[in-house]
């Protein structure tokens, strides 16, 4: 199959198109308005609906009740719009529905600015919403990845009824890259929502018995049951869900851990640290929730430092440091506020970090 | 024998939560009545919201789902997407949709969203424990304005059906009140032509039911009637607002 130059965004909004998705409801907020102007006239194309929201509170809840009755259901935004929408993701998840949402995240806090930032890392991978919820998150460094991951993220929504967030900062929405775009799959029909969607409200006709979607349980006990249910499926996901990508680990003294457009400047550190003698290497997540344990057990002996790089003050380096769970030192290399650090700033910074830990 | 009377199969045959001289159950009723006698109880989806009327898909015998606090109308805008030949309705109270819910019932009917919603007002927050709601009466008293409501203090109380019959794609808009079994009987054939109104596709039906609350009210179900047709239905006149054209 032969690829395409594509910005970013428009990307996104084809790859949900192709993965089947019959509605998709979207409020405008940069840097992500080109996926609402894209689904406002390429989804209907497809046979599927759009609806300009009124609010971000809208758009989520519009999705909640789209995918309750049996439709695919995407929706897009960008940090703040993200707030507004963790009330209905958790209430979402609570209910058993799968949604899929996309963060073009920028930098904050508040209304903050609107370049890329990273700072929505607590915001994805913990949440706003109430309660015990988790939403398995996937964040791409790069519009192919991205395009993939939303792809089959329709998929893992609906094969654990939960909601599942794609993370991919404002750089990736608004670059352009060549993109390989997968087959389009057809909108289910009510045969086939019947058929695989069983529990959705679709009229008593369409199915056996009587199918409710619900959130209140007000029995103590009938509550903690159903969360513990929750549960077993996310211990599912912490199973199945993990994805990430290692590189140059083998003899690295410093080793990177970044995600989205760090990842790829950190790759660019790498390079240069090379030429400069020192081997470092990287570990990218893909799921930030699950996140990847795992893949700290492949760093080798040589490794002295373990660097999170984040376009935030530091939120990953949590999750960095329970991973390392102290078997390397840990620090940070972090820009936010929308600032993007050259490749040579992060070279400068880990070398600083290298010999610190090194007692020099 | 002739039978002249059955329970309609849109009613589970349970108890409901609802307490003594709550018009819920009426309203409930006279909702299933209208979607089993037009053969539609099997191709509808409801919306239920916060409050009291969570319960209802405990008690009617369709699918529903429940809603975030107010959201009820944008959940239905999503389902009216997918399914675009079913019946959709949402049902709230007045505190799930004239205040937290107050900006999407009003885009709802802005948009002209092909569904129906049935507005429960009886002047109070009733699930909470009696707080005052936006249509909480002046000098009506709740547990948030014990001396009553002032005016000074939260403004007047909010008008939903002159409201909603503002926007243009709202094109059945009816208050009703359930104060006695003629009434009862009208507000029937309201919801009848809303249901027809929906099926015909011709935008956004709103029926708003005149309710009452003894329980946070202070008084017996017989003079919460009373009170809702004489304190209620003078500030909520009981009339079509608006209907399309041979309705």
């Amino acid at each position: 199959m032969s690829k395409v130059l594509m910005k970013g965004n428009e990307a996104f909004a084809e790859a949900a198109i192709r993965a089947g998705c019959s509605c998709y409801f979207g409020y405008p907020i940069t840097p992500q308005n080109e996926i609402p102007e894209y689904m406002s006239h390429e989804l209907a194309k497809a046979g599927g609906k759009f609806i300009q929201a009124e609010s971000e509170l809208a758009a989520v809840n519009m999705a909640y009740g789209a995918a309750a009755s049996g439709g695919r259901a995407f929706i897009s935004t960008s940090s703040p719009g993200l707030a507004l929408m963790q009330e209905g993701l958790g209430f979402t998840a609570s209910c058993e529905v799968p949604i899929v949402a996309l963060n073009v995240s920028r930098g904050g806090p508040g209304v903050g600015g609107i370049q890329p930032g990273q700072a929505d890392y607590f915001q994805v991978t913990r949440g706003g919403y109430n309660g015990d919820v988790r939403i398995p998150v996937f964040a791409p460094s790069g519009i192919q990845e991205c395009v993939d991951l939303i792809y089959s993220a329709f998929d893992i929504a609906e094969e654990y009824r939960n909601p599942v967030v794609i993370f991919a900062d404002g750089m990736m929405g608004q670059m352009m890259e060549p993109v390989e775009l997968p087959p389009k799959k057809p909108i289910a029909d009510d045969a086939e929502i019947a058929r695989t969607k069983p529990w959705a409200i679709t009229g008593t006709d369409a199915h056996e018995g009587r199918n409710v979607v619900f959130s209140l349980r007000l029995q103590p006990d009938v509550l903690e049951a159903h969360v513990e249910h929750m549960f077993e499926k996310y211990a599912r996901a912490e199973r199945e869900l993990v994805r990430y990508s290692t590189s140059n680990l083998e003899g690295a003294e410093i080793v990177f851990v970044a995600f989205g457009t760090m990842s790829r400047l950190c790759a660019e550190a790498i390079e240069l640290l090379a030429e400069k003698g020192v081997k470092a290497g990287l570990i990218r997540p893909i799921s930030l929730w699950p996140f990847p344990d795992a893949a700290f057990d492949e760093i080798g002996p040589e490794a002295k430092v373990l660097i999170s790089t984040e376009l935030s003050m530091g939120q990953m380096i949590q999750d960095v440091k329970n991973a390392a769970a102290g078997r390397w030192p840990v620090r940070l290399i972090s820009r936010t506020g929308g600032v993007v650090p050259s490749s040579l700033e992060i070279v400068d910074r880990a070398l600083k970090h290298l010999q610190e830990v090194q007692g020099k | 024998m002739k039978t002249v009377f059955q329970p309609t199969k849109g009613m589970l045959p349970v108890d409901t939560s609802y307490c003594p001289g709550c018009a819920h159950g009426i309203a409930h009723r006279i909702i299933m009545e209208c979607l089993e006698e037009r053969g539609m109880l099997g191709k509808t989806i409801g919306v239920v919201p916060i409050g009291c009327s969570i319960n209802a898909h405990n008690f009617m015998n369709i699918d529903m789902c429940e809603s975030t606090h107010g959201r009820a109308p944008a959940i239905a805008s999503g389902i009216r997407r997918v399914h675009p030949d079913k019946i959709v309705f949402t049902y709230q109270g007045d505190g799930d949709l004239a205040s937290i819910g107050a900006g999407e019932i009003v885009h709802a009917a802005h948009r002209g969203e092909k569904f129906t919603t049935f507005f429960i007002n009886n002047a109070i927050y009733g699930m909470t424990g009696g707080q005052m709601a936006p249509t909480t009466l002046i000098g009506q008293r709740a547990t948030t304005c014990v001396d009553g409501r002032t005016v000074e203090q939260a403004g007047l109380p909010l008008r939903m059906c002159e409201l909603i019959s503002t926007i243009d794609c709202a094109v059945f808009v009816e208050r009703v009140m359930l104060n006695n079994p003629a009434n009862v009987r009208k507000a029937k054939k309201v919801v009848s032509t809303a249901l027809d109104i929906q099926q015909a596709g011709l935008g956004f039906t709103f029926v708003e039911f005149l309710s009452t609350c003894p329980t946070n009210w202070g008084l017996s179900p017989t003079e919460a009637i009373h009170w809702c047709e004489t304190a209620m239905a003078d500030y909520y006149p009981v009339k079509n607002f608006k209907k399309p054209e041979g309705y």
